[in-house]
């Protein structure tokens, strides 16, 4: 288990070398004259050259690769070329409201995900289960825009009982914050439900089904606590992996969501960005999007490593 | 009120098709009743409808199980649950499937305690203690099941039992998939358990011989029937019906060569649950079968001496008992040497799985290599094979240096070392037909005149050659993969468990197939099983494994009958099983579990190569007048060939 | 049951993705103000837009832009991946070390935060789509087909095909290909699903089509401003979208179920 947690951390700063060198390629490299770019169409070629020598863009690419990297570590990201606000700040503050709309939609998406597969799984094969596996295969198809734009005119535009906008008014208070953030959390955990829920449900089939849950009965076990005792731990286990690879798709979603419920968020940010060519902006975007998915990977490895006494105690080979 | 167990007229079905058909037997309380039969006989079904337990889409079809007086299929599910909790107790094959994976065994044992109304401190006390009794003690009780080995966690199925003190016990192939000494050390506590309780047993097993030794009374399930019961040791010495005639002419005995005693196969396959049967389900693989057997089912009818058959014909399928006479052979012919393995070795992730291995293969000779499962045989067949190239040592093929890795090697030498693999299910592309598969072979070894001729050759009916291997049996698909291995002019044949996946009655025509291939073509096998029977049967010397290390190696009948090393003689059955010990680091790996070992020596230094006769060499400490010796491997050879022989017309050829 | 169903719609979208033209009941870019917002009705039977232009004709000229660029994207995914994991599981060694550690690399980046650099960057067009979500496919692909290789490669039927000599290209070919192939069916069943769900994403972020195009995703995108005053407008493309990916996905399951039980 140490091994593992040492190997995986000493992987977290070599992945986000790859991914900073990324960013760095795919922001420095293609977005073209930035001189031009900001100074417009009427400016002259000296005053263009003049600018991009200024900021250091004509240098060689590995001395502005380090030079952006420096920055970026010691915490400098730069100001935004189209708000004009320094990108760190901006950064953070959408950081923050990104991560209450994830959290809020996670807090949701567990309890509906475990309790539809372990419900799908334990009535197996029967009418019920068809029922939550063929409507969570369906919703997991389907983007998150669209179930999104299904709830707004219904839930929004017909029966009034959320805002359309997720975007804060000032003066909110908590539970009308949770009532804007309510449809787009719900539009994710549409999306992600049938995921977990597929694997919370296979996993249950084969405890079901199994040798030990079996052997339990046939001692005259009590199903209640066949279900407590054996069925739960051991079909939830390999449900946090899934978990894991939904709070992946969860940020990717952010962006998303973001935009269609008008939602200040750090995906929406990242749109912009990129769409504005607001360099600085997007780089650090990119750059604290993939700690972030970086984060949760890990997390979800290390709680389903711990959740599993077979692997927790296993002898490294 | 009957005290035990009886079964009366008990059927049972998945949708249409019928798995049990009015079974009928009655097992006493302290008595041991076993139950043999070939894969697919309903013999698991059978275990689990004494519980009240059918599998998703089973149904009971009547008849009547009872327990002490307890309809037992008449509870409803609550008192069904209440009665198992101290009626019944199951002990399965794979002791980690009934094992829940995230519970320490201590608490699981201790559920069962408190499903008897204990508090939990108290069960989890008593847990302890009956952990300590079936040999895992102190910490023990705080491990996971994945902390075990597969003879630990058969012990805590075994305290679960003692735990439950039910009145009916059900075995179902308690100790299939364990190592002798392990199996023989379960057997044993086991044994312990019934005379404590004194509860029914049922002992269901495919293993003929074990059921003789542990055993009072036996029943032959085939396709559903009960078609014969009795006395061990009458049933099994004396068999009535046909079907229980063959299983026990088409197995091989420990000790006993192809040269004494020919293995018979059943001809056919046993029908599938569902198949259409009209009168006796046997008939159509019957030596005996005629007219009489056609228009009903045989009921069963009482014998004398407490023995009951379902046939027509009793007593009447011809027997094979030995064949020709063979004087024990004084000496080996030395072959010349055709492949020379020396000081090999092989390791995997850090442990070594083989350790210094020297072993030489003659012309024309077939070599068995016995040993327990992860002792290093598959890895010691890969290495020759080139397949497990990543190691040290040196091997030679006809006199020539044979690179480790495959892909180094001549590509004439690469096609004489070919390869029979254990899973019939897997050692053929199921995507190809077998007459496709043959070609293939036949055209990238370079060999026979054509693909027919292969088949025939194997035993292969012709109609069988445009199937994919899905539509073929085991015993089938292992045919075709041995007629694979011979598409060329292979000189050594590495057969890597190739019967063990097989059920009794098919794996005898496979070895006679071997057999045949081998008297036409003078191919050396390398032949590997954990069975010491199936080895001995076609062997001409055999080499025993024991953890990676070449304990011993000889000529058949001296490796068999002894003196020998311990280990082997653990094998044949003849030695205890030792206190285990910590096993040390230098010395003999099998010290840990050796009952002849000398402190102080076997542990801390290796032991030497003796010479105890030609060619035969034991890997011991022990001085060679003191290794043990089995003298019923010896008894066995010298009745054999005393008995009068039945004339080679009645054995024919093996059935396709 | 499920699976025909599902065939089904997709039969009829992909119809209509080649046959629009002759479909439409108006010219999808004909703008008329005087009918603005017209609510679903005879002539107009999924209403209007914001300029007047019939809801119906363009979710049925919207179907090309996605039909096009899914199969696309899922044909370049599927084929890179499955030869990227049949190579690297049947040959091993170093080979295999490294291009698994690139595709983790890969895989551990997030593809809309992808999509979204290399799109915003290299200019939208339905090329940059296609090459984008295809290479999103690579590592997925030939990770799972990766896995079933070295599944059916440690079978005894592969060593018997190297014991008799049998070089690397007909060992993939004639004897790991033929038993992976429910894999690779699925796997491009199940991309083909994704893709259409990329396709609609990016779309609907503004990285699609250049703008003015009836694709579903850009129409959702540009007419939920209308959302109050006209969610037609909004839920006709929107539905269209969803009908797509569950008929794509219900298939997709199906078809898995179906080789699973085979096997």
């Amino acid at each position: 288990m140490r091994t593992f947690l040492l190997r995986r951390l000493a992987a977290v700063p070599l992945t986000l070398a790859g991914v900073s060198v990324l960013v760095f390629l795919a922001t420095d490299v293609l977005p073209g004259d930035v001189g031009r770019t900001v100074l417009g169409r009427e400016a002259s070629a000296e005053a263009v050259a003049q600018y991009n020598h200024r900021l250091g863009l004509d240098d060689p690419l590995w001395l502005r690769y380090g030079r952006w990297l420096g920055h970026f570590l010691t915490g400098d990201w730069g100001t935004s070329y189209t708000l004009g606000e320094p990108v760190a700040g901006l950064v953070r503050d959408r950081l923050a409201a990104s991560l209450t709309l994830a959290v809020f939609a996670f807090v949701l998406l567990v309890p509906v995900a475990l309790g539809a597969g372990l419900l799908a799984g334990s009535r197996h094969d029967t009418w019920l289960d068809r029922a939550v596996s063929g409507v969570g295969l369906a919703l997991g198809a389907i983007p998150e825009f669209v179930t999104g734009v299904v709830l707004l005119v219904v839930f929004a535009v017909q029966l009034h009982w959320f805002p359309v906008s997720a975007q804060p008014a000032p003066g909110d208070g908590p539970f009308a914050v949770l009532a804007r953030l309510f449809l787009p959390a719900l539009s994710l955990v549409l999306l992600c439900t049938g995921y977990v829920a597929r694997h919370v449900r296979a996993s249950t089939i084969a405890v079901v089904d199994g040798g030990y849950v079996r052997a339990a009965r046939l001692r005259g076990t009590p199903p209640a606590r066949i279900l407590a005792r054996h069925v739960l731990r051991n079909a939830t286990v390999p449900a946090a992996s899934a978990l894991g690879v939904q709070l992946q798709f969860l940020l990717g979603g952010l962006v998303v969501v973001e935009l269609l419920f008008n939602y200040p968020g750090l995906g929406a940010l990242l749109l912009q960005s990129a769409v504005d060519r607001d360099v600085p902006t997007l780089q650090a975007t990119a750059m604290v999007l993939g700690l972030a998915y970086l984060t949760v990977t890990l997390l979800a490895d290390i709680t389903y490593r711990l959740l599993d006494p077979r692997v927790r105690l296993a002898v490294p080979a | 009120m009957s005290a035990g167990l009886l079964v009366e007229a008990l059927s049972a079905a998945y949708g249409p098709a019928t798995v049990l058909r009015e079974v009928s037997f009655a097992v006493a309380p302290g008595e041991t009743f076993g139950l043999v039969g070939e894969s697919g006989c309903g013999k698991t079904t059978l275990g689990y409808l004494l519980g009240g337990h059918l599998r998703p889409g089973g149904r009971h079809a009547g008849g009547r199980v009872t327990v002490d007086g307890v309809d037992v299929l008449a509870l409803d599910a609550a008192a069904l649950r209440r009665w198992r909790r101290g009626g019944i107790a199951f002990v399965h094959q794979d002791g980690a499937g009934a094992l829940d994976p995230t519970m320490r065994i201590g608490a699981q044992v201790a559920e069962v305690l408190r499903l008897r109304g204990l508090g939990r401190r108290a069960a989890a006390a008593e847990a302890v203690g009956l952990l300590d009794r079936v040999g895992l003690p102190g910490g023990a009780a705080r491990r996971y099941p994945h902390q075990l080995s597969g003879g630990q966690r058969q012990r805590v199925m075994i305290a679960a039992v003692l735990a439950a003190r039910p009145r009916l016990l059900v075995l179902d192939e308690p100790t299939t998939g364990l190592d002798a000494a392990t199996q023989a050390e379960v057997l044993d506590l086991l044994a312990r358990l019934r005379a404590e309780l004194s509860a029914a047993v049922v002992l269901i097993s495919h293993d003929l011989e074990l059921v003789g030794r542990h055993c009072d009374r036996v029943g032959v399930l085939y396709a559903g029937r009960l078609v014969e019961s009795g006395p061990a040791a009458e049933v099994l010495a004396d068999p009535a019906h046909p079907y229980t005639a063959g299983l026990l002419d088409s197995a091989p005995r420990r000790g006993v060569p192809r040269t004494v005693r020919r293995l018979a196969a059943i001809p056919g396959r046993p029908p599938l649950p569902g198949d259409p049967v009209a009168g006796c389900v046997f008939a159509a693989r019957c030596p005996v079968a005629d007219s009489a057997c056609a228009p009903a089912e045989p009921a069963p009818a009482d014998l004398p001496g407490g023995r009951a058959v379902a046939c027509v014909h009793p007593r009447t399928a011809p027997r094979r008992r030995a064949e020709t006479a063979v004087a024990v052979p004084a000496a080996v012919p030395v072959a010349e040497p055709l492949l020379e393995v020396h000081d090999l070795t092989r390791a995997y992730a850090g442990t070594a799985v083989l350790e210094r291995v020297d072993l030489t293969i003659g012309r024309g000779e077939v070599v068995g290599l016995v040993g327990e499962s992860g002792s290093g045989k598959t890895t010691l067949a890969r290495a020759i094979a080139g397949l497990h190239p990543d190691g040290t040592g040196r091997l030679r093929f006809a006199g020539a240096d044979l690179p480790a890795r495959l892909a180094r090697r001549d590509p004439d030498v690469r096609r004489r070392i070919q390869m029979v693999f254990q899973d019939p299910d897997t050692t053929l592309n199921p995507a190809q037909t077998v007459r496709r598969i043959l070609e293939r072979a036949r055209r990238t070894l370079g060999g026979e005149p054509d693909v027919d001729t292969l088949a025939a050759r194997t035993r292969l009916d012709g109609e069988l050659l445009d199937r994919r291997p899905d539509r073929l049996s085991g015993g089938q698909r292992q045919r075709v993969a041995i007629a694979r291995s011979f598409a060329g002019r292979p000189a050594l044949v590495i057969c890597d468990e190739p019967v063990s996946a097989l059920d009794v009655s098919v794996q005898a025509a496979v070895l006679e197939v071997l057999a045949e291939q081998r008297e036409r073509t003078g191919t050396s096998y390398l032949f590997i099983s954990h069975d010491l029977a199936v080895v001995g049967y076609l062997a001409d010397r055999i080499a025993v494994l024991y953890r990676g290390v070449l304990v011993e190696q000889g000529p058949a009948h001296a490796v068999l009958a002894g003196p020998h090393h311990p280990y082997t003689a653990a094998l044949v059955g003849a030695g205890r099983p030792a206190p285990p010990a910590l096993a040390p680091a230098a010395g003999c790996r099998f010290f840990a579990a050796c009952f002849r070992r000398i402190e102080g020596l076997c542990d801390t230094t290796a032991p030497p190569d003796t010479q105890l006769g030609p060619r035969h060499t034991v890997r011991c400490h022990l001085d060679p007048a003191a290794l043990p010796r089995t003298d019923s491997i010896t008894s066995i050879s010298i009745t054999s060939t005393s008995n009068t022989s039945i004339s080679s017309t009645s054995i024919g050829g093996v059935p396709a | 049951m499920t699976a025909r169903v599902s065939a089904a719609v997709i039969l009829l979208w992909a119809a209509v993705a080649l046959l629009w033209p002759h479909l439409v009941p108006h010219d999808p870019a004909l703008q008329d103000p005087a009918l603005r917002f017209r609510p679903p009705g005879p002539g107009h039977w999924l209403g209007t837009d914001q300029f007047g232009r019939d809801v119906l004709s363009r979710v049925l000229a919207g179907a090309r832009p996605v039909l096009l660029v899914a199969p696309l994207a899922t044909a370049l995914g599927v084929l890179a991946g499955t030869i990227v994991g049949l190579v690297s599981g049947t040959v091993r060694g170093w080979f295999d070390d490294i291009v698994m550690r690139v595709l983790d690399a890969v895989v551990v980046f997030p593809t809309v935060i992808a999509a979204v650099l290399f799109i915003a960057l290299l200019g939208r067009s339905p090329l940059v789509v296609v090459l984008v979500v295809g290479a999103a496919f690579v590592p997925i692909v030939a990770r799972s087909v990766r896995a079933a290789t070295l599944v059916e490669r440690e079978k005894p039927y592969v060593d018997a095909a190297r014991l008799r000599g049998e070089p690397l290209p007909s060992l993939m070919a004639r004897e790991i290909l033929p038993n992976i192939r429910g894999t690779v069916l699925v796997e491009a069943t199940s991309r083909l699903g994704d893709a259409v769900f990329a396709a609609a994403t990016l779309s609907f972020l503004g990285l699609g089509q250049p703008p003015g195009s009836p694709e579903w995703g850009a129409a959702v995108s540009d007419n939920r401003v209308w959302l109050q005053v006209a969610p037609w407008t909004v839920l006709a493309p929107a539905l269209a979208i969803g009908s797509l990916v569950v008929a794509v996905a219900l298939f997709s399951d199906a078809l898995r179920h179906r080789l699973e039980a085979a096997r």
